[in-house]
């Protein structure tokens, strides 16, 4: 965090993520089209969007899962179309993803899970190893016996928290989350949302968010990036909710979004 | 990134004070870790851990931190850690607040060479009498199952049986084919050459006749299609188990047996002795060719001494035993596939178990068939 690659211009420090004129495309159909997005360090960012307007694709693209078709996305000031293989596992070892199914590798237990970035990246002996994984299995706020169980034995919750001390293994500066409360009770989404939010203050992470959960968003996003026409629109909650395109309006004002709203007080403010 | 991590340890007014500085992250943490755990507090009453020239710390960093003071603690010394940098103290709370969790003994693992030999003998004996019994089980199930979709034969799949006897059948002719006609280039060839030395050219006939109907063509072609659709059934049905849809199967009211097993089951019972058939043709045109290039006995020479070899029952043998092999690729490629946990681990391991298990039985029935053969004169 006392680096800086990136001269900036002095006022603002550089974004952790800089997208410019990001154009996809899945067989012949575009998905995005001269995107622009910056991700602020230290925020959290939630991405939003209808169904099918490539908000895990974008995330994706970023990661570097799927290739651009045009345009240049920089990570911690790196272009990553130009990493080698070595640098670009560098720049991966400083970021965690957690998968929208949890991803968990199923012949593995959960502590081999939150080992695997561990041995690939670095070496540790066995009994540190197990020391961190126990620790991070804590840190998620699952019981100790986690470690030894296997994906399939445990339930959806607790695989996603368990997917959450496996992005975290490495202690990445950015985490990105592909619909971390999706098919969640509204209890334990919740409380998957403050855990977020603690592991962000207290790691000081920066958070990059896709997510169709209105709550999570009043809760813990600091901005918000949607997904319309193909372009990103970004800002707070309070600049958003004046915003006239139809489906953001149609977002925070229809039912759903009023009832998040007033539970939320119309959100911190921006 | 930063500095490197540091570590010094000293005593000062009978302290034992320990400083630490630099990156504290998880890059350093396997050094680290080696320095904390030679530390000597000495005779030591209290103890200072000072992290002012700490720059950077993360979550290992941390927790290597809080191992150090909670082992001095635990002998007996009152630790202090101070001089926390504002920005690294909510880190240092909240991996604290979740250390009690962490188990700090290590693990041995005892290794006891003999002991463990008998152990895994006993465990993998237990897991051979236990596959028997499951599949006895899983046999009468399917028994079961039959019987009652003969009594209802439209609620057979066709379009399924259709497509598996075309996946196991059709597609399955050109290996067959190919294997079995080069075993009767080579039976030919091996035969020729000994049977020569007798001046008995002639019976090389026999012994390709006899070979092939007998054993071999139907031996291989069970064997091809073990390795071939047996462990197809075992990949399908586990992939379909991995992603629940044999469950979603159960919940909609159908039953996985039925709608899985059987199709495969009777699709294989139909082609397996069809299969063994053309195996046996393509066996003998091979051994024919040979016969001739090598031992320059023509077509009807060879046809007419076959004729010759063959008594009674010797060309039905093949074709009789062929649906007794199908049933047993079938049953066990199905079982195994049924048995897949919700790990990709566990199809591969099943599949590799399918192939084995039914390849062995497969020949294992063929030595029973034999002994009753001979028995029945045939």
């Amino acid at each position: 965090m006392s680096e800086r690659t990136n001269g900036g211009n002095g006022a603002e420090p550089p974004p952790i993520i800089r997208i410019r004129g990001l154009k996809t495309r899945m067989g012949n159909r575009a998905i995005h089209r001269n995107l622009d997005l910056d991700v602020k360090r230290g925020e959290v960012l939630g991405v939003v969007g209808g169904s099918g307007t490539g908000k895990s694709v974008l995330l994706r693209v970023v990661v570097g899962l799927i290739p651009p078709h045009r345009g240049t996305i920089e990570v911690f000031g790196q272009d990553t179309a130009k990493l080698d293989t070595d640098a670009m596992r560098q720049v991966e070892a400083r970021w965690g993803v957690l998968f929208q199914d949890g991803a968990l590798f199923s012949s593995l237990t959960v502590a081999q899970n939150i080992q695997v970035p561990l041995k690939e990246h670095l070496r540790l002996p066995q009994a540190l190893m197990d020391e961190i994984a126990a620790m991070k299995i804590a840190l998620v706020g699952l019981p100790p016996d986690t470690a030894t169980k296997f994906p399939a034995e445990l339930s959806g919750g607790m695989r996603k928290r368990a997917s959450l001390a496996r992005a975290l293994a490495l202690d990445p500066e950015l985490l990105f989350l592909d619909e971390p409360t999706a098919g969640l009770d509204p209890i334990g989404a919740a409380a998957f949302d403050a855990l977020i939010r603690d592991l962000q203050k207290s790691l000081g992470l920066t958070v990059f968010l896709v997510t169709h959960d209105l709550d999570t968003l009043m809760t813990i996003c600091d901005r918000i990036a949607v997904l319309v026409d193909k372009r990103i629109k970004i800002g707070t909650i309070p600049e958003l909710l004046n915003d006239a395109h139809p489906w953001i309006h149609a977002y925070f004002h229809g039912p759903r979004g009023r009832v998040a709203l007033a539970a939320h007080g119309g959100a911190q403010g921006g | 990134m930063a500095q490197d991590a540091w570590l010094e340890s000293g005593f000062r007014e009978g302290a034992f004070v320990l400083r630490a500085g630099g990156a504290w992250r998880v890059q350093s943490a396997a050094e680290l870790d080696r320095k904390l755990d030679a530390l000597d507090p000495g005779t030591a009453r209290s103890a200072l851990i000072d992290l002012a020239e700490v720059e950077s710390l993360d979550s290992a960093g941390a927790w290597l931190v809080l191992r150090t003071e909670r082992a001095l603690e635990g002998r007996g010394l009152s630790v202090r850690v101070a001089n926390l940098r504002p920005e690294i103290e909510p880190l240092l709370r909240k991996v604290e607040s979740s250390r009690e969790a962490v188990p700090r003994e290590r693990r041995h693992h005892h290794h006891h060479g003999f002991r463990d030999f008998v152990r895994d003998i006993g465990e993998s004996t237990v897991w051979f009498l236990g596959q028997a019994a499951e599949l006895v089980g899983f046999l009468g199930l399917v028994t079961v199952t039959v019987a009652r979709t003969l009594r209802r034969p439209e609620r057979l799949r066709f379009i399924s049986l259709v497509t598996h006897m075309e996946r196991t059948g059709v597609s399955a002719m050109p290996i067959v084919g190919l294997i079995c006609f080069l075993i009767g280039v080579v039976t030919a060839y091996q035969g020729a050459d000994l049977l020569h030395r007798f001046g008995a050219e002639i019976y090389t006939v026999n012994l390709i006749g006899i070979g092939i109907l007998r054993e071999l063509g139907i031996l291989l072609t069970a064997i091809i299609v073990a390795g071939r659709s047996g462990s197809a059934f075992t990949a399908e049905i586990g992939a379909m188990k991995v992603h629940e849809e044999v469950d979603a199967m159960r919940t909609l009211g159908l039953d996985p047996v039925e709608i899985l097993v059987l199709p495969r089951m009777f699709a294989l019972v139909l082609v397996l002795p069809l299969l063994a058939f053309y195996a046996n043709f393509m066996g003998i045109l091979g051994g024919a060719l040979m016969s001739w290039a090598a031992l320059d006995i023509n077509l009807p020479l060879f046809l007419r001494q076959l004729q010759s070899a063959l008594f009674g029952w010797t060309f039905w043998l093949g074709p009789l035993k062929a649906p007794f092999f199908a049933v047993v690729i079938a049953l066990i490629g199905c079982y195994q596939g049924l048995k897949v946990s919700q790990s990709a681990e566990s199809v591969g391991r099943l599949t590799t178990v399918s192939v084995v298990e039914s390849i062995f039985l497969v020949i294992v029935l063929d030595a029973a068939f034999s002994i009753v053969f001979s028995y029945l004169h045939v």
